[in-house]
């Protein structure tokens, strides 16, 4: 996430700087043109450090404002990023020329995102919509009929994408509308994977998406920290400004991080309820095992020189330690494969929309792929009782009908109490 | 799927197999000849010849395999879509960047092993179970593979996303960050319709048999209204499909699809869905999709009345889109093949082209039965019965107890909450 940031810095730096106009082709390699330079060497290094602590601080006070407000209040951020961070990608590798022949193909690209926002919000908020609607009788069955065809408008509207792509294929340009085509995909698939995910972990819990993302915050600033103070051998050829000291320091600090901010963030309700509809007020909840406190006495020697005898651990803070691995050693892959993409084809940012940091994708490149390995791991590690039984509870309640499900009772105690008869 | 057959210069002997057939795309066959369309082509008829025979051969097999059961459709889907995936990743691949990149090729294996395990883990864990409750010891490790099956294939992503980034070398950015995207799409192309195809044959043979009938029937058919009809273009990026051709394979195709939905749909073997991965006989009730049902006909006929399997009308809408919409799969195969330069996918198919060229259709259809499938037939038979087997076996007798109590609980609220 560092960035070559140098030589642009000497415009106008004033503090309230938005929308500079940054060229966008790459910087020629620093390393050579200043003989092996490390960030510890830069002399426009602490007017870059204040521009980015700006916009940070900026950020993560938006940030905490939102996780204030709620779930929904996340999931319509998490929307409005990945409304930023598709355009900047679809605008990347778009060629004027082209785009002058083929009117329509920008609206292509948004019909296939409208497209699979439907689909995976569909998927996901299906059944928090319907917990939503249960009290009016009309709106529920409207919701129901939508859902269960759900997949089938989905399909039928990717289809008339598909379709309208190949009726608008224009001779000599075959092979750039084709590129297009496979680019969309890609930016899509990359986009709201991580989105998905992401919304999911919120409805699970906004502990689930907070300590992820947190965690590769505080990465990325104690990477640039400690590269800033110690960094001298560099990290990998992709990007020349990490160092083994930052990647080393910041993983010590995000493990430890983790454990402790696991603890806080787990003493809040707020956080640590799972939300079952769409509704935006308070939840309170039984937070299950996870959260209680387990209290471990210290061994004698270190009760010695500190006042307290025991320690409350939460269960969830062992958890908190995996993910802070993660984030530390695996996550920074997603900042190198993004610097390689930009290095392939010659871009230095994304956009420009952060002063300092550069454009979302920027930002968003760890985050992805955490938000992902978040999802799976509370998925299989984190064990939740009765979730398939909520499941199929629900799948219970919204198929079959008051007459049916006694039926469906009656049934199934008959078969119980022949299997206890038998065992 | 009509093939610019211009140039069979080696000896057509009926087993001809693998013709070595330049793969760079001839000049514009339509200034040459100053006749675009197959109806004025001399080697027409030696080329139908080539098609037929090749077509008779794959039809032959998949009866074959067919009749052999589910397991082994499985196991040719499998077979056919490594092939694909084969055809597919050697198609944009340049040489001389290869050899500076030792391993890379292995790298699209790996990512096409986890994607296999990804999506039959995903499809067939149930079936797996089912098959396996007998011995305990598999059993359980069966149970742990498929609740750690999500992680198992995120960590083997993982690990060959890493891999891919800590190979990238100066000067070859470009290129392998194009091989990727490239394997990408690959994989979800290939991937998307066998899981598809494969979810669908386990729901009963009929739902994988017809789609696959009836694109088969659409392109012979649209093949011989295009060969003794076919005057004006249909669309400029196959300039040998010609709108007589169409039409009349719609036509064949809508009205072939009624009447083999009533011959396949007589068969137990086909209709009934297969819920283990054994391969021996299967006996089921069809469902009243597959009852027949009497209607009077008209009284200057023959016969009284006709039986209609209530799937049949399903099968219509199957033929009409397998028709109309599954031929775009077909434009978009030959506009890529435009794009990038070359005549056909590969060479393994004489007369027809590689496998790609014979699965472009079948792709679009598969999703589509598929989505139909779930959409529109499914939830008809979505009962007390259905569910009660769900729940007997997916949870565990302590869970079921569970389940039992919160339902009585919940209903008894409600009888209450209504008096």
């Amino acid at each position: 996430m560092q960035k070559e940031n140098n030589t642009s810095i000497s415009s106008a730096a004033t503090s309230r700087v938005r929308h500079r106009k940054r060229s966008n082709e790459v910087v020629p390699e620093p390393s050579k043109a200043n003989g092996g330079k490390m960030l510890v060497d830069d002399n426009n290094k602490y007017k870059s450090m204040w521009i980015r602590t700006y916009s940070t601080v900026w950020m993560i006070g938006g940030f905490v404002l939102i996780i204030y407000m709620g779930h929904l209040y996340i999931t319509a951020m998490v929307m409005v990023i990945q409304i930023f961070m598709a355009t900047e990608l679809f605008n990347l590798l778009r060629k004027a020329h082209e785009d002058k022949h083929l009117p329509g193909f920008r609206l292509l690209n948004w019909h296939f995102f409208l497209t699979v926002m439907l689909f995976v919000y569909g998927r996901l908020l299906s059944q928090t919509l319907v917990n939503t609607v249960t009290s009016d009788k009309f709106l529920y069955q409207f919701v129901s009929s939508l859902i269960k065809y759900h997949m089938a408008i989905c399909y039928f509207s990717y289809i008339a994408g598909f379709i309208w792509f190949i009726l608008t294929l224009k001779k000599k340009m075959y092979k750039y509308q084709f590129g297009q085509y496979a680019w969309t995909h890609m930016i899509l698939i990359v986009v709201f994977t991580q989105s998905a995910f992401t919304v999911a972990n919120i409805f699970e819990g906004i502990f689930w998406f907070l300590l992820p993302a947190s965690l590769i915050i505080i990465n990325d600033i104690f990477a640039y920290i400690f590269g800033f103070f110690f960094g001298r051998t560099p990290l990998i050829k992709l990007s020349p400004k990490k160092t083994w000291e930052g990647f080393i320091g910041a993983s010590v600090t995000t493990i430890i991080s983790a454990f402790v901010l696991a603890n806080i963030l787990g003493s809040f309700q707020w956080l640590t309820c799972p939300r079952k509809d769409l509704s935006t007020g308070w939840l309170h909840c039984d937070p299950g095992p996870l959260f209680k406190p387990e209290s471990y006495t210290l061994p004698g020697w270190i009760s010695e020189w500190v006042t307290w005898k025991d320690i409350s651990i939460l269960p969830v803070q062992w958890h908190a330690v995996c993910l802070g691995l993660f984030a530390s050693i695996i996550a920074p892959f997603g900042g190198f494969f993004a610097s390689g993409f930009k290095r392939a084809f010659k871009i230095k940012d994304f956009g420009d929309s952060i002063p300092g940091h550069g454009g979302i994708t920027d930002r968003m490149d760890c985050q992805m792929v955490m938000a992902v390995f978040s999802y799976i791991y509370l998925q299989s590690f984190v064990v939740r009782e009765g979730i398939s039984v909520d499941m199929i509870l629900d799948q219970i309640l919204a198929s079959l009908s008051l007459e049916e499900q006694q039926i469906l009772v009656m049934k199934l105690g008959q078969i119980l109490q022949e299997r206890i008869g038998q065992s | 799927m009509q093939k610019d057959n211009s140039a069979p210069t080696t000896p057509t002997s009926a087993r001809a197999r693998h013709r070595r057939r330049s793969n760079e795309f001839p000049a514009d066959t339509s200034k040459t000849n100053g006749h675009p369309l197959c109806a004025n082509d001399h080697n027409k008829y030696r080329s139908m010849w080539i098609r037929s025979c090749s077509s008779l051969w794959m039809l032959g097999l998949s009866l074959l395999v067919i009749y052999m059961g589910h397991l082994y459709i499985l196991a040719m889907v499998i077979i056919i879509q490594v092939f694909m995936a084969r055809e597919l990743f050697n198609l944009l691949r340049k040489a001389h960047e290869d050899k500076c990149l030792p391993g890379f090729r292995l790298l699209n294996w790996h990512f096409y092993f986890t994607a296999m395990l990804f999506v039959y883990g995903r499809i067939l864990s149930h079936r797996l179970v089912n098959t396996v409750t007998s011995d305990k010891i598999f059993y359980r490790l069966v149970s742990k593979l498929i609740k750690y099956q999500m992680v198992i294939c995120y960590f083997s992503y993982i690990a060959g996303f890493m891999w891919f980034i800590l190979t990238l070398k100066k000067k070859m950015y470009k290129y392998q960050f194009g091989q990727f995207a490239w394997t990408h799409m690959i994989l979800i192309v290939v991937f998307t319709q066998s899981a598809f195809t494969v979810a669908n044959i386990f729901e009963g043979i009929f739902w994988f048999l017809l789609p696959a009938s009836l694109i088969a029937v659409n392109d012979v058919a649209a093949y011989f209204f295009g060969f003794f009809f076919g005057k004006t273009p249909l669309i400029k990026i196959s300039p040998k499909k010609t709108w007589e051709g169409f039409i009349g394979a719609s036509v064949a195709t809508t009205i072939s699809a009624f009447v083999l939905a009533n011959i396949y749909g007589s068969f137990q073997w086909l209709t009934c869905p297969r819920k283990d991965l054994s391969t021996g006989w299967l006996h089921c009730d069809p469902g009243p999709l597959f009852k027949p049902e009497y209607y009077p006909l008209l009284p200057w006929l023959p016969w009284t009345e006709i039986a209609i399997l209530p799937v049949q009308w399903h099968a219509l809408l199957l033929g009409l889109f397998a028709s109309i919409i599954a031929p775009f799969g077909g434009f978009f195969a030959s506009g890529f093949k435009r794009a990038f330069k070359f005549k056909d996918f590969g060479d393994s198919i004489p007369g027809h082209g590689g496998l790609t060229d014979r699965m472009d259709c079948q792709m679009v259809m598969a999703v589509f039965a598929y989505i139909y499938h779930q959409s529109f037939v499914v939830p008809q038979d979505y009962t007390v019965e259905t569910i009660l087997s769900e729940i007997l076996n997916s949870l565990t007798l302590e869970e079921q107890q569970i389940l039992y109590k919160k339902l009585g609980q919940i209903l008894q609220e409600r009888m209450f909450g209504r008096d």
